[in-house]
């Protein structure tokens, strides 16, 4: 139980997914202009990244790692699917994007329609490849460690977007100079909050 | 205007600082010069021939399921470019550890596919996606000197600030710590936009 606490807390501030991975990126800058859409899409994140994360697990787990075939055969000891890991995970993500923007649809059309093309662009967002493949280069042991990695980098992810999401909604009252507007003090803003997230670094769990 | 289709993308239509795509993977890799090449290098090349392949079958993908036909074929080309590096550059490939396999997901390539290749001629898909890749380059090698020179005081690997001048040799000098950080590539990106903007005014925001 510690052991995923301590995987928890990292997950969320000290290998935070934006601020030391820069996972993300390209939706965290485009979407985060007002707070209500940043939670829509930070809460659709955190959510496939928790359905993903365990599915693409099991399946490192009893199909790609080399000699994970054994279950079926014991001939199969030798064979080493890992090279196949990108397409498979892909291809899982995808299908859960698919499968989250239905229930939105269905369920919440007014975020549906607040988020627009971001909602099939979450299977481009690196941060849920990168989640998995994280998972994989790691290798975390049980499928409740995976889960939990999912979720707290989920959630770090969320807050780092609401944040920036708040701070865009004040800083469009500030005069910028003229060139640095839009993009550009936004890159330095979400340096500066990087650096602020190191604060973190130093902490042992 | 096969030239003008090579030229904008690497500085005036730069997909990285004016059409904020691949930021990902630009700010991760850019600590050394090395590794910022070999990921230009790739991306490049994946870039190519996507758009090569995606543009000769763009008549035959229907139109619903184009997302996971496009990535099962950038996935494709992303192992491919992951095992020869695995087998030809083991060093670099460690260094840049999932973000070979984050070309997948790279929004460079899914934007220029799906805004260039799925409705233009194999040709002028190519010199589009190696335009791109170029462009997004430039960034990379930018951000990287940048990077290198002050944080670690080489290039590619090489002493470039004389040893003498160090404080420890009895010099001026130390290495600037915070450059090696994650959060200065994002600065030293925003300085760059600031820069390329004062000079391009068109591309001023509001």
């Amino acid at each position: 139980m510690q052991e995923l606490i301590n995987i928890f807390v990292k997950s969320i501030f000290i290998d935070n997914m934006v601020f030391a991975y820069f996972l993300g990126m390209c939706s965290y800058l485009a979407v985060s202009k007002n707070v209500k859409t940043a939670v829509g899409l930070g809460l659709a994140v955190i959510f496939v990244l928790g359905v993903t994360l365990p599915a693409n697990f099991l399946l490192n787990k009893y199909v790609l790692s080399s000699g994970a075939l054994v279950w079926l055969n014991p001939d199969y000891a030798s064979i080493d699917l890992s090279f196949l890991s990108f397409i498979i995970f892909i291809a899982v993500i995808a299908s859960m994007v698919q499968l989250v923007e239905m229930i939105v649809e269905k369920f919440a059309p007014a975020l549906y329609s607040s988020l627009g093309i971001f909602l099939p662009l979450i299977a481009v967002n690196c941060a849920i490849l990168g989640g998995s493949l994280f998972m994989q280069e790691r290798g975390y042991e049980t499928l409740a460690e995976a889960t939990t990695f999912g979720l707290g980098s989920g959630l770090g992810w969320f807050l780092a977007i609401v944040a920036l999401a708040a701070i865009r909604e004040k800083l469009s009252y500030s005069n910028v100079p003229a060139p640095l507007r839009g993009l550009g003090i936004t890159f330095i803003v979400v340096g500066l909050m990087g650096i602020a997230f190191m604060s973190f670094m130093g902490i042992k769990l | 205007m096969d030239k003008k289709l090579f030229i904008e993308p690497l500085f005036k239509n730069n997909p990285v600082t004016v059409l904020v795509l691949g930021v990902c993977s630009a700010l991760a890799v850019t600590v050394k010069l090395e590794p910022a090449l070999v990921m230009a290098l790739s991306v490049t090349v994946v870039m190519g021939f996507s758009g090569v392949i995606i543009s000769l079958i763009r008549n035959t993908i229907p139109n619903r399921i184009r997302i996971i036909v496009q990535l099962v074929v950038i996935a494709m080309l992303v192992i491919l470019v992951d095992q020869l590096l695995k087998a030809f550059a083991y060093d670099v490939s460690k260094q840049l550890s999932v973000f070979v396999g984050l070309i997948i997901t790279n929004c460079i390539i899914m934007g220029r596919i799906e805004a260039f290749a799925l409705g233009n001629k194999p040709m002028a898909s190519l010199i589009d996606g190696i335009a791109n890749g170029l462009g997004y380059g430039i960034v990379l090698v930018v951000v990287a000197f940048f990077r290198e020179l002050f944080g670690s005081g080489t290039l590619l690997g090489y002493h470039v600030i004389p040893a003498q001048w160090y404080i420890k040799n009895g010099g001026f000098y130390e290495n600037n710590g915070l450059f090696i950080l994650p959060p200065m590539a994002l600065i030293l990106v925003g300085l760059f936009i600031w820069v390329q903007r004062s000079f391009n005014k068109e591309l001023i925001e509001k």
